[in-house]
């Protein structure tokens, strides 16, 4: 199944014992500050308004504390809003009745957990299963369903083994097959690869990549790792104690930081990887270069693909041919590294 | 200067006067009238004894079942042939633990029970054991699941559970007595008021333990509560549970020799009889006993729950 589109509205979250009397203090501009200095309570989301797109990965990305882990469990309301909406292909979750809902988390979210998550006592096969256990759905369809996932996960022949004789990054994978089994068309992943060495990380990223292309599922993504999030992210939106600072696309982030918080976040990233060819060409100029480079090229691709041909100049070119303008050897650089 | 005191200082004086007659609750404490004590009493009293009259031959009907089943494991216990009983024994540790060192030890410590002369005394006791354990699992894991469910039932279940644990055990027996008379079912009673409590508490207390991002995952992926239970905390709790089926088990064996006070049969009898007549050998033997069944009934269930231990991963 390939995803729904979910709407996030005016969602405000008050952590405390009596959270509906400050959501009027809350809409009216309070800060997470002044409320727990003076009420005690814990503004954690506030004002959060949010389109994700079906089948694309979106990316909330924020330090701890900024509430972003709250956030993605409002989706299947593991967490109740204090005041809000969220719409899941045109559902309000948040109206759902305790049946309803549990209906809604067996067939349109799965999610996959930062610590895994995964039953101790049960094998990968039996882990995998799980959600579709819980669906009642026969054994004999569990299982296939669960192997053919296991296997894409890369995890066939491990399929009797716990959870505990695995690493970090097998665990994850059986988490990931786990989700994937419910066929889900909302994936929510809350920091899913944060507990995994950096290379195992990275692997894992292609791993989600190359079933997205297929897939096409609505996916939640919440990291604090901003490579991460540059890598994934069809879209990102930053997350500032309970506020979207910023929300748009990997390039819209480096290239226009909304406020110093992001510019912080950006400072150290590889833009080369982030920032497209079209993004930094000079527009409408002409170029006499043979080479031609299409403009969705990120910047370290089209300097490699410069450096190959010995050519420092080169036409960008839209998805057509068309000639857009040209980009100097000399613009990328300067662009790469934020000259 | 006992002239320049002002006037109060009489009244002042007088209080702390120990000598004096009028201040004698300083000495002893100011109790209830004995009369109005004696009346207390003997309402109470005469109020269970009504209780007793009218409503005992129902309860002891009530319990008719729980009798029937007694009896029945008894007689199973103590006609089944002794080698059959020590085989199933063995066979119990073998597949509970997978150690042929309490397999064997099992087995040997039947073997000298046996051969000391106690063997049906020691299937007498085996058979109320296992019944306690049976009858407290019973009671204690529904209501060790609905502690972990519900604060309010934790917090009004745990003062009675410290009561039951630390009122001594022949105050208890009084009213179980005068409802029930002597026999298997007192005694039954008896014991499992006595080793209900830590099944009750570990099985509340190991749902409760169990790791947030498991259940967080289950609830995630659409479980319902039954599902959740079953599924997940359950088996995941199980070593603790069985850590308090353990401590049931124990409590169940040192309550044998009182229980044979009120006519339950079994190697406490014996003990009995011996302290009654200074038999210090009879005895001794007997206790012996005791602690072989229960050292290896203990390690059992303890090699059994450090398996689950092992097979939910929780040692890690």
């Amino acid at each position: 199944m390939s995803g729904l589109a979910i709407e996030i509205r005016q969602l405000y979250k008050v952590f405390g014992n009596d959270p509906q009397s400050l959501i009027k203090a809350a809409e009216g501009g309070m800060t997470r500050g002044e409320m727990l200095a003076k009420h005690k309570h814990v503004l954690a989301l506030k004002d959060i308004n949010l389109n994700i797109e079906s089948g694309r990965i979106q990316v909330i990305m924020g330090l701890s504390g900024s509430g972003k882990s709250t956030l993605i469990r409002h989706i299947n309301r593991l967490i109740d809003p204090t005041s809000g909406q969220i719409l899941v292909g045109g559902t309000d979750v948040t109206s759902l009745s305790v049946k309803d809902l549990r209906q809604f988390r067996r067939d349109a979210t799965a999610m996959v957990f930062q610590k895994f998550g995964l039953l101790p006592h049960r094998n990968v096969l039996d882990n995998t299963v799980y959600g579709l256990e819980v669906k009642g759905l026969p054994r004999a369809e569990q299982e296939k369903q669960a192997r053919k996932w296991i296997d894409r996960v890369g995890l066939s022949g491990y399929e009797d083994r716990l959870p505990r004789q695995l690493s970090g990054g097998m665990q994850q994978r059986v988490g990931l097959a786990r989700a994937l089994s419910n066929d889900a068309p909302i994936l929510l992943m809350d920091e899913a690869f944060s507990a995994l060495d950096p290379l195992i990380r990275v692997d894992m990223q292609s791993v989600l990549l190359d079933l997205q292309k297929e897939l096409r599922k609505t996916i939640v993504f919440i990291t604090h790792d901003l490579d991460e999030a540059l890598r994934l992210g069809d879209r990102i939106a930053i997350l500032k104690d309970g506020l979207v600072v910023q929300n748009g696309t990997p390039e819209d982030i480096v290239l226009s930081p909304a406020d110093d918080y992001v510019s912080a976040f950006v400072h150290e990233v590889n833009r080369g990887r982030v920032v497209t060819l079209g993004a930094v060409m000079r527009q409408g100029e002409k170029s006499e270069s043979s080479l031609g480079l299409a403009a969705t090229l990120t910047l370290d691709e089209a300097l490699s693909r410069m450096l190959d041909s010995g050519i420092s100049e080169a036409s960008v070119l839209d998805a057509t041919g068309q000639v857009l303008g040209s980009a100097k050897l000399t613009d990328l650089v300067a662009a790469t590294i934020r000259h | 200067m006992t002239k320049s005191l002002p006037a109060g200082s009489l009244a002042v004086r007088r209080l702390f006067d120990f000598e004096g007659q009028t201040m004698d609750w300083w000495k002893s404490f100011p109790a209830m009238d004995d009369l109005v004590l004696t009346e207390i009493k003997k309402t109470i009293d005469s109020g269970f004894l009504e209780f007793t009259r009218s409503y005992g031959g129902a309860i002891e009907s009530f319990f008719a079942p729980l009798k029937a089943y007694l009896i029945w494991s008894e007689k199973l216990a103590i006609n089944t042939p002794w080698p059959i009983v020590i085989l199933v024994f063995s066979g119990i540790a073998i597949a509970a633990t997978r150690s042929w060192r309490i397999t064997i030890g099992t087995a040997i410590g039947f073997c000298l029970v046996g051969y000391f002369g106690m063997w049906e005394d020691a299937m007498k006791t085996v058979s109320m054991i296992v019944a306690s354990t049976l009858v407290s699992i019973a009671l204690g894991l529904p209501i060790g699941i609905l502690m972990s469910r519900y604060k309010w039932l934790r917090l009004s279940v745990t003062p009675v559970l410290d009561v039951m644990q630390t009122m001594p055990t022949f105050v208890y027996l009084i009213p179980v007595v005068m409802l029930l008379g002597i026999g298997k079912v007192p005694g039954l009673i008896a014991v499992v008021i006595y080793a209900l409590p830590p099944i009750i508490r570990l099985t509340d207390l190991g749902i409760r333990l169990v790791d947030a991002e498991v259940l967080e995952a289950a609830e995630a992926f659409g479980s319902s509560p039954l599902q959740k239970l079953f599924k997940v905390q359950l088996p995941l709790a199980l070593p603790t549970i069985m850590a308090g089926i353990n401590q049931t088990i124990m409590m169940a064996l040192a309550m044998v020799v009182v229980a044979s006070m009120i006519g339950v049969q079994g190697l406490g009898q014996p003990v009995l009889k011996a302290i009654a007549n200074q038999y210090f050998t009879l005895g001794l033997f007997n206790g012996l006993a005791i602690v072989a069944i229960a050292i290896i009934f203990d390690r059992i269930s303890q090699a059994f729950g450090r398996r689950l231990q092992n097979l939910t991963g929780e040692e890690q």
